[in-house]
């Protein structure tokens, strides 16, 4: 009962701050003078090519963009009426990406799904790796486990991730013969979803997910360790010793519980920093995420592309925080019970 | 009879350095209870521990034998492999530690952490090992011991924490229990019904305690046998009636002279002047709202009520209580770091017939004024002091940032406050971590005393002290009151030390007070239930006079328990009425 009502709030506060976050994103992005259009007119005239300009000048009064900014927000919100209608966002409409000549729906659609499913692949390494080696590096703490564990991430941490990503590549490929670039084999692009593809999938994830989650499980574990190493001292670890508890049960079910919370609290913080982090070894690596376009949208001011890509991440984060609160709430009954002890 | 635990010549050190535990040797009975009494690091937490072989990690057990003869046969604790150690730490041997609030982990229940005990060493069923521990939380006093079996540690006060620490301890039938230090942590009346549950739990199970302690009353009141260590030695071990009726060794005897005692008074004292009062509260409640979001209504919690105090000038006025009474924050009220709730008043007289300042109302000049006039000693001297400030540092900072004297003049002053504390002014360049806990807070008075403060507000200055340091800062307070001319507002949970400094004391219990008077009038005749708890429950190192029990439950607890001309009127109490001058009681007329 506690958690539903809970898990509403927290939903409610997630919409209300996604909404400021739509405010933000636009203003932001609509900061450096001009648009797409103007300046494409401006060279277009520049040049000579009236026709161009018509089709323009067409655009941007279809687009609005010859409207004040909080009336261009409104529309692209899909709060105020635009030349559609209501089009926005709350209607399903991402706008039109005027670099790639296309809805922005269709640009990024397949990329959408590619991009959750890297960072999800890495976010899951993160963990895997990050816990056992942190609590090992804890429970051994000052023996050479910690101090290897120590080393392979501080390694981790240091090394560039598309330096990695080319050696890994080339050592993968030449070795376990792990293909190269994309994420699927360029023969299945397009094709639908079969159990080749699926295989095919798997094994083009295996060197972006330890690239990109290296440099954060080399992070995590430290954080845990320290943690870790924190709550080892607390008196309630002798408790259990008293009682005649094996090490590693204990190790289990007491300090570890403790340390917990901030490694599920990450989860959050996690999501962004990998999607944002992982632009440049997307484009080395060739992978078809949203990380190539962002890019691409941003450098030319295709407004619409950029804003719903940010919105994308703006939201990936959110929900991020929202599943960590939730999952803080289950596993902490002091803060379920909103005590202070 | 061979004893069920025999300590031979233990010796504990750490790396290269002197032993800290040396040569201590004892024998535990069955049925009977050993105390190992001593000062913050004479060793007796660390010897407790090895028996159980749960020492840290850097310590080196360097010589000596423990010897435990259970039911299951004689065995050498030391040369046990540690499977087997397992076996024996919660079944037979089992420990109480000495802060319920942290021993206990907060993320699991009680039911689950006391039945976990039984898992490991019986082999029981999901609903048997809960059968016992009900029963083991009814016999350590849970009236309802499936609530507590679904209770987390933090939804408890300290002595049900400390209650269910004992239901852990008890549940797996030990023949030897630890306790190191069980009931420091709590409120004394909590202490009181805490020592009788484990009395009464080893008449009925007949096994052997060590209880380590540092307070001769406890003593007294729970042990046959006593052991005496300071400095990693025994200086004086025997029978408790022996060793308590006479001690024979210097260490001892001047232990006992410090514990502080209630006294026995002949007569009630005169009612105390009121005509020149230097800090007048008025009226004084505090309401705190705590709100933790938007998904829960918001909770009010009344920390104090209608509260009337008024301290003469030159004197000490004692605010005695309980955790959660709201003595410190009357005290933070006085200081003007929070603001009452309206209505109340805080008047603050600097001189005899100047303006009065009003405290809850402070324009920010006014506030500095204040400031240098009122003064405060903190508890803790360990954690109110920078570690990154050298003392000198530490002792002119007031004055610098009143902009006092030059920098050569705050030197000077913060030197000479130094010798008024019985410090030498050349340690003024160390650091305080060169310090023990006594000097330090000798440092945190002589800080508070270069800004030539009138009033000085104490809280709880030596509750984080041995009891033979706690005895010298509480001379130098009383020293240098009369030498600086100054008043004492004083906060303590202690009515022995009260008993010694001060001129008036008020009870607080939930928020108001109870009863009023001076020092020997409450001694000599305490009307309300409460205070004769709090009374009774001070343990006396004096095997002839123990603990009752009784007395204690009736006054500390729920107030529908008190005769009827004390008890509430639904949630209001009685008002405060003066029964002869300068007494007041909480009662129905």
């Amino acid at each position: 009962m506690i958690f539903l009502r809970y898990a509403v709030w927290r939903f409610i506060t997630m919409l209300l701050t996604l909404a400021v976050v739509s405010v933000l994103v636009f203003t932001i992005i609509n900061l450096p003078p001009g648009d797409y259009l103007s300046n494409q007119i401006a060279e277009l005239r520049a040049t000579g090519q009236a026709e161009g300009v018509a089709k323009a000048e067409f655009l941007r009064q279809e687009y609005s963009l010859d409207q004040p900014i909080w009336k261009q927000y409104m529309i692209w919100a899909g709060i105020a009426p635009g030349p559609q209608g209501f089009a926005g966002l709350l209607q399903g409409n991402f706008g039109w990406s005027f670099e790639f000549d296309r809805p922005v729906g269709e640009i990024v659609g397949d990329a959408l799904w590619m991009t959750v499913l890297v960072n999800l692949a890495a976010v899951l390494f993160v963990y895997l790796v990050a816990l056992p080696l942190g609590v090992l590096a804890a429970a051994k703490s000052e023996t050479w486990v910690d101090y290897t564990a120590g080393f392979i991430g501080y390694l981790g941490l240091a090394t560039p991730n598309f330096l990695l990503a080319l050696i890994l590549f080339y050592y993968g490929h030449r070795y376990f013969n792990i293909p190269i670039g994309g994420l699927m084999a360029p023969e299945l692009e397009g094709e639908p979803m079969s159990w080749v593809k699926v295989q095919s999938i798997l094994l083009h994830l295996i060197v972006p997910t330890f690239v990109i989650g290296t440099a954060g499980a080399a992070a995590m574990m430290q954080r845990l360790r320290a943690n870790m190493l924190d709550e080892l001292e607390k008196p309630y670890v002798e408790t259990a010793k008293a009682k005649g508890m094996a090490p590693a049960r204990l190790l289990a079910k007491y300090p570890l519980r403790m340390a917990f919370n901030p490694f599920v609290a990450d989860i959050g913080n996690l999501l962004p920093a990998m999607i944002s982090g992982s632009v440049l070894v997307s484009v080395v690596l060739g992978l078809q995420t949203i990380g190539p376009a962002l890019l691409i949208a941003l450098k030319s001011q295709d407004q619409f592309l950029a804003a719903f890509i940010l919105m994308f991440v703006a939201l990936l984060t959110l929900i991020g925080t929202m599943i960590s609160d939730m999952l803080l709430v289950l596993l902490d009954p002091r803060i379920r019970y909103g005590a202070r002890g | 009879m061979t004893a069920l635990l025999e300590v031979k010549d233990l010796t504990i050190g750490f790396g290269e350095a002197a032993p800290v535990v040396d040569g201590v040797s004892f024998c535990v009975n069955a049925g009977e209870t050993l105390a190992l009494v001593g000062e913050s690091g004479s060793g007796k937490t660390l010897t407790c521990r090895s028996v159980l072989r749960i020492l840290p990690e850097a310590a080196q057990l360097r010589k000596g034998s423990l010897n435990f003869n259970g039911s299951g046969g004689s065995s050498a604790l030391l040369k046990l492999s540690e499977k087997a150690m397992r076996k024996i730490r919660g079944d037979r041997i089992s420990m109480i530690f000495q802060e319920p609030m942290r021993s206990l982990s907060p993320l699991h229940r009680l039911g689950d952490q006391v039945a976990e005990v039984l898992r490991l060493h019986r082999d029981m069923g999901r609903s048997e090992a809960k059968q016992a521990v009900l029963t083991q939380f009814e016999q350590v006093g849970f009236a309802d011991p499936n609530r507590a079996w679904r209770s987390y540690p933090f939804e408890m006060s300290g002595g049900m924490r400390q209650r269910a620490m004992i239901a852990m301890a008890m549940v797996a039938k030990p023949e030897l229990l630890i306790a190191d230090e069980p009931t420091t942590a709590l409120d004394v009346t909590t202490q009181a019904q805490v020592l009788g549950l484990i009395r009464s739990l080893q008449a009925d199970t007949g096994m052997g305690v060590i209880l380590v302690t540092h307070d001769l009353g406890v003593v007294a009141n729970m042990a046959q046998q006593v052991v005496v260590m300071h400095k990693g030695r025994v200086m004086e071990s025997g029978l408790a009636s022996d060793i308590l009726g006479a001690p024979a060794h210097p260490y001892t005897a001047k232990l006992f002279a410090a514990a502080p005692m209630i006294p026995q008074v002949a007569t009630a004292a005169r009612a105390p002047h009121h005509d020149d009062i230097i800090l007048d509260l008025r009226n004084i409640s505090k309401t705190y709202t705590m709100r933790a979001g938007g998904w829960r209504a918001p909770v009010t919690v009344s920390a104090c009520q209608k509260v009337d105090l008024q301290l003469q000038r030159g004197t000490t006025l004692a605010i005695v209580g309980e955790s959660g009474s709201g003595k410190t924050t009357c005290a933070r009220i006085a200081m003007g770091s929070e603001k009452p709730d309206a209505g109340g008043h805080v008047l603050f007289k600097p001189e005899k017939g100047a303006d009065p300042i009003a405290v809850h109302e402070m324009t920010t000049t006014q506030r500095t004024l204040f400031q240098r006039q009122a003064q405060m000693v903190f508890q803790d001297p360990y954690s109110s002091l920078s570690p990154r400030m050298r003392v000198q540092e530490a002792l002119t900072e007031p004055m610098e940032i009143h902009a006092i004297g030059t920098a050569a003049e705050r030197r000077e002053k913060a030197a000479e406050m130094i010798r008024w504390v019985g410090l030498d002014p050349d340690m003024m360049r160390r650091f305080p971590h060169a310090f023990s806990g006594g000097q330090r807070q000798r440092l945190s008075i002589a800080r508070a005393l270069t800004l030539e403060p009138r009033l000085l507000i104490c809280d709880e200055p030596t509750s984080a002290l041995d009891v033979s340091v706690q005895d010298q800062i509480l001379s130098l307070l009383e020293d240098i009151r009369e030498r600086a001319n100054l008043s004492y507002l004083f906060i303590s949970h202690d009515l022995a030390v009260v008993a010694r400094i001060a001129d008036e004391v008020a009870v607080m219990r939930a928020g108001v007070i109870v009863e009023q008077a001076a020092p020997d009038t409450l001694f000599y005749n305490p009307q309300h239930p409460y205070t004769k708890a709090l009374i009774a429950a001070q343990p006396e190192p004096d095997i002839s006079r123990p603990i009752d029990l009784d007395l204690v439950a009736k006054g500390a607890g729920s107030p529908s328990l008190w005769p009827e001309q004390y008890r509430f009127q639904g949630t209001q109490a009685p008002a405060l009425r003066e029964l002869e001058p300068g007494h007041k009681v909480r009662c129905h007329a």
